[in-house]
């Protein structure tokens, strides 16, 4: 049977100052059919789903649409051709309720009041159930993901575009949204599911198309392919594997006791009771959907923000609490925050100057001298961490916002890793990282822990905690579970202490309690 | 039609011709605005902007009036890198002129060395302490220093203007709402006699080459920096943003304050009702014209100091009225912000599909920057 | 002193109070849409000037007030261009408008001083007006006084209850969500800026029309910031406004009345009250950083760049 697809693309292509994002592109999604769009971090999908959306235009190509040639200028555009878009990073003002949001976003002008009631039947009829008066800020992840898709649901898309859905979700709240996609598929929906996760593809999508730097590498039935083959078109080439050699932990670096943060983001998650020891030698994974309390977890260990106990954090056998970031380096600590422009580098400044950002608590770099900056030995710093860490760029003066999001990732890591840590502490390391900065990050984190330091890293990335890490805890709603050897624990049961359901018995407690 | 395109690195040849391109915007604004009240534009530009360079006792007055604008732009620049802004400068200068002031009057009669020393530290305290409300209300109680430092601003006007009605007033002096005259040893001694310009102006210099020092070369001033630009790296560095909002607001105001006692103890000789035609305000122009550096400063002061100085022999010869002054003052502003645009931004006329921008990394390194992600 | 003399006294904080709610209730606005406009002090008094001088030539007040609803108008479109469109610094590009305002004014008005315009006429309510004691305090005042605590409420209600505050919520919390969405982000922060360009056109006017009818430069004497100090003291809301004004309008008159009452504080003393009753008010509010982020609308001051 010949039927016409809801949507084809082709020959799309779009780019920015520095990078082509998506280069002839093409595309065909058949209606009530799941179609994956697969690819690695930086592979294009985002842009491409954007300009589908209207929210970008092309450069070059063509769309059709249920047969005909359209140009989608806008996103109420795309939604009054049937399109709808689930955002990775959700498009939800805190301040309102989730009625105020759903009829902002609609483009039919009703009344919040008014809408109340289609909220609630649409949400019930598909397995998403919301209550329409409740203020989003009070909502978790899972519950605002549905406020999403009950937003474009209501406006019967017959094109529904889910761009990472599963990245903040835990994973049985991922089965209750594969089953809600079900059923709009049954019923003649058409859904682009963006992702690079490949079991849930596996498990989920009809046809899967694979974006590979911009370009289409192949396009395949999920089912039919081995995850293997299909990685191969993600990344051209072999899947990447790193392995631990078994070592013996050394003695406690970092120590967690006790600790309660009360977040200073008024929508932010309070920290209760977190307890942890970090030793020498080994590296331990925080698993967790972001929005758990990573931030502040982070903030706390890092020194930028005070602790209300000084010996609720303890760094090499020292009270930390109450230390600030510079005093904490000087004790040992390295940080790579999440955020590389405007956190870990300053985007206008050039890598020499941000070398100097932490540089200047390194002991033996001499940047400093009464006060003033040393340019000469700052730069040389930068050089030296461009060669070792291959960084792509103009040379130390270049600006930090010119590098690729790989390649100032590599720097970052490189300069704090060049200041000789005694404890590193890394969130997220290869978030929007290409794959081949990605594996040198991640090698240079096992040979760090090689080396003796006591490494933590804090990933929303299942698979990449598992390849890297000794232990694995689990960070949920504020509370940190118990930190368990990597080989005596399983994905699955990861996953369910990721909704929070770690019971007293295994979750960590202050002091008197040893992780395992 | 054409669109702006974010540039991938800020241009730095546009840094540098944009507050040209501004004042040449100005100047033609200037102009039509001659024009518009019925003077010939060339003569009346003559005598605005040429003229009053052309003499030497002009050269003296263009640098007399920049020296509080050197002093206050310098100061301020300093914090408004660090996204501090200082906007009370005028208020700082009234205090510092006051506080020198009352140590001339205490020491009148009294012919020693020390006594303009101590008046230049008095000033410079006197500002300071001003300064320092804001930068305490700020650092303690997060009050927004912009809102701070302009109402004590006024209260300083009005301080001032207590001390001339009543306790500092000239005896002799007709009931004028002034002080007495200061005398020879509190007064700044002239470069050369015949103009007005005094010693305040190299001390002026100084406070450029120090400011210079200091961004360029001194870690405070590279916190400073990083602060304004990236307040979350600098708590990450472990910068502490009290200590950048005190340097700025007790650099600004110690400086503000010596301009202070630069006009006191300079031309105007005495304390009267009012010691600035708004060289506070004035300075944040300067500041920002100047692109923030120490040596940019320097020349929009000289600048802004024509602007004051044509201003009064545009009055005098072709009676324009003094207000255009300030008209020009916030022009030149305006046109700057609009040209630095094009620092970060550069016009693209729009391409048809079939052409499309080379990559600059190779193939095979594609990715998207963090900026394009999602 | 009198009973009518009291009564007198503690009306006229209503006028004093006026063009604070007129000029803060239009920076709410476009506070709540995310934009930081510190030209407030330039554009009430360019507002002030307009409108003194077309009341002087056409005998109108309403014309007055119309060209000073204009000339707000008109400074707070050059502002938006600039921060909206060509995306400058809000802060470095408000600071310019009250420079390039008080220069413009000062030049505008430069054959004006000394020269004097019919105050606006207080209304006559029936019955009301005619109360004792009640009568003159509350129910003797020129419409531009209702007018403004109408202006409020209403506001309050578009901000609570309708689309377009619907709206200007959403872009002064996220604007990219909001852009994302679909939302025309920038028409309506031009929309709101444009607002708060007439309100405080109209507040400088008020001065130069009933407070103290002439044209004197400078006459704002900082009223336009101490507006914006009004803004974050009501924490963006629109009923702290009115307390806030009255409250200023109370010190105002205070130091006013002062030596009349027979206060033994120097004359200059008590001008500084309402300069330091401002920044006690501000720090009050300020103390607590929870305060601030609760309130603040999210994206103020950040400039937007649509992708």
């Amino acid at each position: 049977m010949n039927e016409q697809p809801r949507l084809e693309l082709l020959g799309i292509s779009k780019s920015y100052p520095s990078v082509v994002a998506n280069d002839g592109v093409d595309l065909r999604v058949m209606p009530g059919e799941i179609h994956a769009v697969l690819g690695e971090n930086g592979a294009g999908k985002s842009t491409l789903m954007k300009m589908i959306y209207g929210a970008v235009r092309p450069d070059a190509g063509e769309m059709v649409w249920e047969g005909r040639q359209v140009r989608i200028d806008s996103p109420s555009a795309a939604r009054r051709l049937g399109i709808g878009m689930v955002f990775q990073h959700f498009a939800l003002f805190e301040t309102l309720s989730v009625a105020e949001n759903i009829a902002l976003a609609l483009d039919e002008k009703v009344s919040p009041a008014l809408l109340s009631p289609r909220i609630r039947a649409v949400s019930e009829q598909y397995g998403l159930p919301l209550d329409p008066e409740r203020r989003v800020h009070s909502m978790s992840v899972g519950e605002r993901q549905r406020v999403e898709i009950v937003r474009c649901l209501l406006q019967s898309p017959r094109l529904l575009i889910m761009d990472e859905p599963t990245s903040v979700l835990t994973p049985d709240a991922v089965q209750r949204l594969f089953v809600s996609l079900r059923r709009l598929r049954d019923d003649g929906v058409s859904i682009l599911y963006i992702s690079h996760k490949l079991d849930e593809i596996q498990a989920l999508c009809d046809r899967a198309t694979v974006l590979r730097a911009g370009r289409v590498a192949g396009v395949a039935n999920p089912r039919e392919e081995t995850a293997h083959s299909l990685a191969e078109l993600m990344i051209g080439g072999a899947l990447p594997t790193c392995s631990l050699a078994p070592r013996a932990p050394g003695e406690v670096c970092l120590e967690l006791r006790g600790l309660d943060l009360p977040s200073l983001d008024p929508f932010g998650t309070h920290l209760e009771g977190i307890a942890l020891q970090l030793r020498a030698g080994e590296i331990v994974g925080l698993a967790g959907v972001s929005g758990n309390g990573q931030q502040e977890l982070l903030k706390a260990v890092s020194g930028e923000q005070a602790a209300p106990r000084a010996d609720s954090v303890r760094l090499l056998g020292r009270d930390a609490g109450r230390l600030d970031a510079a005093a904490r380096r000087r004790l040992g600590l390295g940080f790579v925050p999440e955020e590389r422009l405007g956190r870990g580098a300053v985007p206008a400044l050039s890598l020499a100057e941000n070398a100097l950002l932490t540089g200047y608590l390194g002991e033996s770099t001499g940047m400093l001298r009464r006060g003033v900056v040393r340019d000469k030995a700052v730069a040389g710093f930068a050089a030296r961490v461009i060669e070792r860490f291959k960084v792509k760029c103009g040379g130390a003066r270049a600006a930090a916002s010119s590098l690729s999001g790989g390649n100032l990732q590599k720097f970052i890591v490189g300069r704090e890793i060049d200041l000789a840590p005694k404890v590193m502490v890394l969130a997220q390391p290869t978030w929007g990282v290409d794959i081949g900065a990605a594996m040198l990050i991640r090698q240079a984190i096992i040979d760090l822990r090689d080396a003796g330091v006591a490494v933590l890293v804090v990933s929303e990335e299942l698979d990449e905690l598992f390849m890297m890490c000794d232990r694995i805890a689990v960070l949920a709603k504020g509370r940190l579970s118990r930190a368990l050897p990597v080989t005596e624990t399983s994905v699955q049961q990861i996953g369910v202490w990721m909704s929070g359901d770690f019971d007293a018995a295994q979750q960590a407690e202050g002091a008197n309690h040893v992780a395992a | 039609m054409s669109r702006l395109e974010a540039r991938p690195e800020p241009s730095r040849a546009m840094m540098l011709a944009s507050p040209l391109l501004a004042a040449a915007a100005m100047l033609v604004t200037g102009s039509l605005l001659f024009l518009f009240l019925g003077k010939s534009p060339l003569h009346a530009f003559y005598v605005y902007f040429i003229q009053p360079l052309t003499s030497l006792y002009g050269i003296g007055e263009l640098l007399l009036k920049a020296t509080p604008l050197i002093l206050c732009g310098v100061g301020l620049a300093i914090g408004f890198r660090a996204n501090v802004h200082n906007i009370g400068a005028d208020g700082q200068l009234t205090m510092g002129a006051v506080a020198s002031g009352c140590v001339a009057l205490y020491f009148d009669g009294v012919n020693a060395p020390w006594v303009l020393p101590l008046m230049l530290v008095a000033g410079a305290l006197g500002g300071m302490a001003w300064a320092a409300v804001p930068a305490l209300l700020r650092t303690r109680f997060n009050t927004s220093e912009i809102l701070v430092s302009l109402m004590l601003v006024y209260v300083a006007y009005l301080f001032l203007g207590y001390l001339v009605h009543g306790p500092l007033r000239d005896p002799a002096g007709f009931n004028f709402p002034q002080s007495k005259m200061f005398g020879d040893a509190a007064t700044l001694p002239l470069l050369k006699e015949g103009l007005r310009v005094n010693a305040a102006f190299p001390l002026s210099l100084v406070a450029v080459l120090g400011a210079w020092f200091f961004c360029r070369h001194a870690f405070a001033g590279y916190r400073m920096r990083v602060s304004g630009m990236a307040p979350a790296a600098a708590l990450y560095a472990g910068f502490s943003e009290p200590k950048n909002v005190w340097i700025a607001f007790l650099a600004s105001g110690g400086l503000a304050g010596l301009a202070g006692v630069g006009e006191v103890a300079g031309p105007l000789g005495q304390l009267q009702a009012s010691v600035s035609p708004g060289y506070g305000f004035a300075a944040i122009i300067v500041a920002y014209v100047g692109r923030l550096h120490p040596l940019g400063v320097l020349l929009a002061s000289l600048l802004m100091s024509l602007l004051y100085i044509g201003g009064e022999s545009a009055q005098v010869e072709l009676q324009l009225p003094s207000a255009i002054t300030g008209l020009f003052q916030g022009l030149l502003l305006f046109y700057l912000l609009a040209t630095d645009l094009f620092i970060h931004y550069r016009i693209k006329p729009r391409h048809p599909a079939a052409l499309l921008a080379r990559p600059t990394h190779p193939p095979t390194d594609m990715t998207e920057t963090a900026a394009h992600e999602s | 002193m009198s009973p009518d003399y009291l009564i007198a006294i503690l009306a006229s904080t209503a006028t004093a109070a006026t063009p604070l709610v007129l000029a803060s209730s239009g920076e709410l606005i476009a506070e709540r849409s995310g934009v930081l406009n510190l030209g407030l002090e330039g554009m009430m008094l360019v507002g002030a000037v307009a409108g003194f001088s077309t009341t002087l030539h056409t005998g109108s007040s309403v014309l007055g007030l119309g060209a000073a609803l204009l000339a707000g108008m008109a400074m707070a479109l050059v502002f938006a261009f600039l921060v909206l469109t060509l995306q400058t610094n809000q802060v470095a590009t408000g600071l310019a408008l009250t420079l390039f305002g008080s220069g413009l004014s000062a030049f505008l008005g430069r054959d004006l001083v000394g020269q004097s315009v019919a105050p606006l006429a207080p209304l006559h309510l029936p019955l009301l007006s005619d109360l004792p004691f009640v009568g003159p305090l509350l129910f003797r005042f020129d419409a531009m006084v209702y007018g403004s605590l109408a202006l409020v409420a209403v506001i309050g209600w578009m901000l609570a209850r309708t689309r377009v505050g619907l709206l200007i919520r959403a872009v002064g919390e996220a604007p990219h969500s909001a852009h994302a969405i679909g939302m025309p982000v920038v028409k309506l922060r031009y929309a709101t800026v444009l607002t708060g360009g007439a309100l405080a056109g109209l507040g400088g006017a008020y001065l130069s029309l009933a407070l103290t009818p002439m044209w004197v430069e400078g006459m704002t004497a900082g009223r336009g910031w101490i507006a914006l100090a009004q803004v974050v003291f009501a924490t963006w809301k629109p009923r702290g406004l009115v307390l806030g004004a009255y409250l200023f309008g109370g010190v105002t008159v205070l130091q006013f009345h002062g030596q009349g009452l027979g206060v033994p504080i120097p004359s200059e003393f008590l001008s500084m009250l309402p300069y330091l009753a401002t920044i006690v008010v501000l720090v009050i509010i300020c103390r607590n950083p929870q305060t601030i982020l609760l309130n603040k609308p999210m994206s103020l001051g950040q400039s937007f760049k649509a992708d």
